[in-house]
């Protein structure tokens, strides 16, 4: 039982809870992980912490055999030379397009100037996006809190994950278009799936027959 | 002043390069011993001549014009350089004929990732030894070489490159399927891969033998699959597994899901895992097809070792037990 000797990568934040419920359901012992909110590694049960962008970073390396992250970084990451195995359902948020309320400026600004500027902190699944689209965009990466950017005259509208949209509201903003869903997947290493396969499945079949 | 070189590249100082050549010279010995000759080939080609061998070799990074407006590029591989050789300067020459090399191979980085864009590989071609005998002969030739420089606890990751299409064919799944479904694979995504096969409107069994086959990795007993639309490719599979030498049986582990960037594969394809690194060490396979796009048509085999991850892998195994679990 446990992770049969593997050791997995776990996303700190929102999608560390569910991530540490399903590892329980796994008979993984994650007293200590919910105890330290500092200390960032649990060698004597398998896991290891850290931010979830950094998830696809450290399975890739193989300095943990699997992973637990948003498919939101796994598409803003997507040259990474990992396995992505299962979707594990939860932690869903929707990718969306947002700008202020009432007349959307970023429309205006396409007519008028022919490109909208979007502030994301995903700039590879907002130009894809809005390429596919057939729409001019000027990506702006942002690091931290995307809404502030069309408020401040920065962008036209943002591309940004939003699990209840909350956030956006406060800030006078709507969505435009839902861009994709995002949810938790489980990822592993290259290497660690061939040479460890028989470790891997089994924990595999035990995710699925959990959910 | 300090002038910094390309990311991707790297100076060799003395101390790292008495290493490298400590390895390059244990499988240089080997080499030698099995009959296998070595060849230098320019770093530069026409690029009409790398596209010939591969669609995918002829989009490298680094393009240049000569002074008469030829584009050149630096090759991405050895394999295309050699069938080239092979076509143009052994004509004639009876086979099996045996090559071995020690070269820079350049490939595209993407940026901030540490990738190199200059690699030296060692490795060989093995042309006009069609299989079961010639793939044999490259496997346990590379075996030999992973023995000789001193790796301990490496595996060969095995499959064939027909496999996947050869059920695709089987199960009639239309050709515009197919690019999609491919690249799920190739791109490792067992979820989009279920999204894929689940808009086909296959049946429940077809759907699943599409879903499950390319997650297949382990012992002999992977192979063991009901008869069907796989059991040809699975049995050549079997058929290399009963010839090989115990020692190099044991370090195999099947992989019916396993694919190659590259195109030009046609049949078994493999590639090397160490437990100290995370990424494969080389790999290689068959290429049946690809001497005859330069006018010799002959069977083939071969494969290249990343010297520099051989090397990662040796220094990894001395500090084995350091793991963080």
């Amino acid at each position: 039982m446990g992770l049969n000797g593997l050791t997995i990568a776990v996303p700190r934040g929102a999608l560390m809870p569910q991530t540490l419920d399903l590892l329980d359901t796994l008979g993984v012992d994650t007293a200590e992980v919910r105890a330290n909110d500092r200390r960032l590694l649990f060698g004597e049960v398998g896991i290891v912490t850290m931010r979830p962008s950094d998830v696809p970073t450290y399975v890739e390396a193989g300095a943990a055999d699997l992973g637990i992250t948003g498919k939101d970084v796994l598409a803003e990451q997507v040259e990474r030379e990992v396995y992505e195995l299962a979707d594990l359902g939860y932690g869903r948020c929707v990718m969306v397009f947002a700008t202020v309320a009432g007349d959307d400026p970023a429309a205006e600004a396409l007519r008028r100037l022919g490109v909208m500027r979007i502030a994301t902190k995903y700039p590879r699944i907002a130009a894809a996006y809005f390429e596919r689209t057939g729409r001019q965009a000027e990506i702006v990466e942002v690091k931290g809190s995307v809404e502030l950017a069309p408020l401040t005259g920065l962008a036209d509208g943002i591309v940004d994950l939003t699990a209840t949209g909350t956030t956006l509201k406060e800030n006078g903003l709507v969505i435009r278009e839902e861009i994709t869903v995002a949810t938790a997947r489980l990822i592993a290493n290259p290497v660690a799936h061939k040479l460890k396969a028989a470790e891997i499945d089994d924990l595999l079949a035990r995710i699925r027959d959990a959910a | 002043m300090i002038d910094p070189i390309p990311s991707g590249t790297r100076d060799v100082l003395p101390d790292e390069m008495r290493e490298l050549r400590a390895i390059t010279e244990k499988v240089r010995a080997v080499f030698e011993a099995r009959g296998y000759g070595e060849v230098a080939t320019p770093a530069l080609e026409y690029e009409t001549t790398l596209a010939r061998g591969d669609a995918a070799a002829a989009e490298p990074a680094y393009r240049l014009f000569d002074e008469q407006g030829n584009v050149l590029v630096l090759r991405s591989d050895m394999t295309i350089p050699i069938a080239r050789v092979v076509a143009t300067r052994y004509a004639t020459s009876s086979p099996p004929l045996r090559f071995c090399y020690f070269a820079h191979a350049y490939r595209s980085v993407r940026p901030q990732r540490g990738q190199a864009r200059e690699m030296l590989q060692a490795g060989i071609e093995l042309v006009g030894a069609p299989g079961p005998d010639g793939t044999i002969e490259a496997i346990e030739l590379l075996c030999e070489v992973l023995d000789a420089v001193g790796l301990d606890s490496y595996r060969v990751g095995l499959g064939d490159a027909s496999l996947y299409p050869a059920l695709l064919d089987a199960l009639g799944v239309p050709e515009a399927a197919r690019g999609p479904i491919l690249h799920e694979l190739v791109t490792r995504d067992f979820v989009g891969l279920e999204r894929e096969i689940g808009g086909l409107r296959l049946g429940e069994e077809d759907a699943e033998l599409l879903l499950r086959v390319p997650q297949l990795r382990g012992g002999p007993e992977v192979l063991e699959l009901p008869e069907g639309p796989a059991t040809d490719v699975v049995g050549r599979l079997k058929r290399l597994h009963e010839r090989f030498s115990p020692g190099v049986a044991d370090r195999i582990i099947f992989d019916l899901g396993l694919s190659r960037s590259l195109g030009y594969y046609t049949g078994a394809i493999f590639e090397v895992y160490d437990g100290a690194l995370g990424v494969p060490l080389g790999g290689g396979g068959r290429y049946d097809d690809l001497l005859a796009r330069f006018g010799r048509e002959l069977p083939a085999a071969g494969w290249a070792l990343n010297v520099e991850r051989l090397h990662i892998a040796l220094v990894g195994e001395g500090e084995r037990g350091e793991r963080w679990a």
